[in-house]
């Protein structure tokens, strides 16, 4: 491999610190400060978070993408400025990524960044599309059950393509130092990086694998560091560090964390987070490659460093994986803490006054469900409840395709301060709140119907976008 | 026939997640020999009985040997998958913490699989 320094120059330190809209906000500076990293990933986007943005879009045409990024930005902008060789990638860009790159660009010229280039990715958005990709003879097919999306093409709120890591690559080739995306596959946001620093071939099987592997391990945050572990016991959380993948040229890499961070990187946790969320191991299914996580193998180098060996990868599929939501009814939920000796038999029957209630009222809900936490019911069906249990929390959710009559059941909890059972707490925050529900629909999207764009431009530039853009 | 029984959280740890409406609970051995007592008798039957509460329609299992791991796909167990289900736990994030739990007879070489220098 040559001198250590060489090998220094061949590895490429990347981080990540948020694992979804919400993570921890000041988890991105708390790992600047403490370490040196090449990028910095961070990662916005689950399943349903496309079609909140689009409801909040519906509201305002500016919404739509994870402002988290630019509370995260004014907090890191100074290490932005220290540390040249930092760039970031990151899907906060959601159903809006110029949006967030003009309101991420404001924040940059404000504090002297102006010039700083922005790459923003496109395409991954098929709303605008959908007509036309119908007929292109595009069905939409579920891809669980097979069925075609038919007449539910009227709900459909967003409808995303799980974009790759090549229109990254192509930005971070035009000179970005902050590419923000769209829909991209989580391990996206690390291979992107990882090509671009090694120039691997797109279709360098292991190579990609490799990155995907890794990206994978560190696309959750703190879940690869000792956080959402079930042996939470054995670290220290509080400080908790996130995770860095440092890649060396042939996609391999070492899995660890900032020195005297805490929670912990061992050949478990690792572990822990290379099983999380995946069906078949053999076929872990990326736009970039299908990787085998069964050739895996792990080896502890030191304390906090994990070296991860052996990826393996194969032809990339021939279509995107896409995610639709549509619009499916409405849904509330309220709780009552229920107190006494006898709560659970109380609870069960102040459960039974809301829906005999709601029967007198010619109000049948589609579904109901309730939960007594506190005496097992978080997994229902596991266990009977306990007979001397102080209190429990009675939680009763509902569901049905009218909203009125989920407002109706929203209405059957504050009643009962003054017409139910004694012993009944909980009221202070007020009536349930009426969500609208939208019902995910993965599918496939033939990539040559798809077309990832990219635009590269500075700061000062995005920051003067206007706003109906 | 065994007389005493282990709890699984004994010899591994689990993570479990969601995928749409299917739960992924892999379970991760702490050391070789738990992996190998694990893949004998941590079935996809006996997780299946385990969660039948959950009204899954089947459950596949996955063996990674290299990573000590067992994955475990539980189909349409999460009553509607994250925008559908009425339950608290949305996601299948509590199943994982609920398999340790499972009881399973005491294997001869129990000391061998109990956590270590993993």
């Amino acid at each position: 491999m040559g001198t250590g320094r060489a090998i220094k120059k061949m590895t490429l330190r990347i981080a990540n610190a948020a694992g979804f809209w919400g993570d921890w906000p000041s988890a991105p500076r708390r790992l600047l400060e403490t370490t040196e990293v090449d990028f910095l990933t961070l990662e916005y986007l689950a399943e349903l978070t496309l079609s909140i943005m689009a409801s909040q879009r519906k509201k305002s045409p500016a919404a739509g993408y994870a402002t988290d990024f630019v509370t995260v930005t004014e907090d890191i902008v100074s290490l932005l400025q220290t540390q040249s060789q930092l760039k970031i990638v990151t899907n906060a860009g959601g159903l809006n990524p110029i949006s967030c790159a003009r309101d991420v660009g404001k924040v940059l010229a404000k504090c002297g960044l102006g010039n700083l280039p922005i790459g923003v990715v496109f395409g991954d958005d098929l709303l605008p599309q959908m007509d036309t990709l119908t007929k292109e003879g595009c069905e939409f097919l579920h891809f669980d059950r097979g069925e075609p999306l038919g007449t539910l093409r009227e709900k459909v709120i967003s409808a995303n393509a799980y974009l790759g890591a090549e229109p990254i690559f192509r930005s971070l080739q035009k000179g970005a130092r902050i590419v923000i995306t769209g829909r991209v596959a989580d391990a996206s946001l690390t291979v992107g990086p990882a090509v671009h620093q090694f120039g691997w071939a797109w279709d360098d099987w292991n190579a990609l694998a490799a990155a995907s592997i890794a990206g994978h391990i560190i696309e959750c945050g703190a879940q690869a560091t000792g956080g959402y572990s079930t042996d939470w016991k054995s670290c220290q959380l509080a400080n908790i560090g996130y995770p860095i993948a440092e890649i060396g040229s042939d996609g391999q890499f070492i899995i660890t964390k900032p020195d005297g961070s805490g929670g912990q990187v061992t050949r478990h946790t690792v572990t822990e987070q290379l099983v999380y969320e995946i069906g078949d191991p053999a076929a872990y299914v990326t736009p970039d490659v299908i990787v085998d996580f069964t050739t895996v193998e792990l080896a502890a180098l030191a304390e906090n460093r994990v070296a991860v060996r052996g990826s393996t990868g194969r032809e990339a599929p021939e279509s995107y994986k896409g995610s639709l939501a549509y619009a499916d009814g409405f849904t509330a939920s309220g709780q009552l803490l229920v107190f006494g000796k006898d709560c659970v038999v109380k609870a069960k029957v102040v459960a039974g006054l809301i829906e005999e209630r709601l029967h007198q009222d010619g109000i049948e809900l589609a579904r109901m469900h309730t939960e007594l936490l506190g005496a097992g019911d978080g997994l229902p069906g596991m266990r009977p409840p306990p007979d001397d249990l102080p209190e429990v929390m009675l939680r009763i959710a509902a569901y049905d395709p009218r909203r009125e009559a989920v407002a109706a059941f929203a209405r059957q909890f504050a009643p009962l301060i003054t017409n139910g059972p004694a012993g009944l707490a909980g009221y202070a925050q007020g009536r349930p709140s009426v969500r609208p529900v939208y019902s995910y629909w993965p599918t496939t999207v033939p990539k040559e119907l798809v077309f990832p764009e990219v635009q590269v431009l500075d700061a000062d530039h995005w920051a003067k976008t206007p706003e109906n853009n | 026939m065994h007389e005493k029984t282990i709890a699984l959280g004994e010899v591994a740890t689990a993570r479990s997640g969601d995928k749409g409406n299917h739960a992924n609970v892999a379970v991760i051995a702490w050391r070789q020999a738990g992996y190998q007592f694990l893949e004998e008798f941590l079935t996809a039957e006996r997780v299946a009985e385990f969660f039948q509460g959950l009204g899954s329609s089947h459950v596949d299992r996955f063996a990674l040997p290299k990573l000590g791991s067992l994955n475990f796909l539980l189909h349409d167990a999460l009553g509607g998958g994250a925008s559908q289900s009425l339950r608290i736990d949305t996601q299948g994030k509590l199943l994982g913490t609920a398999l340790l739990d499972l009881q399973l007879p005491v294997p001869d070489n129990v000391t061998e699989m109990l956590r270590g220098n993993s």
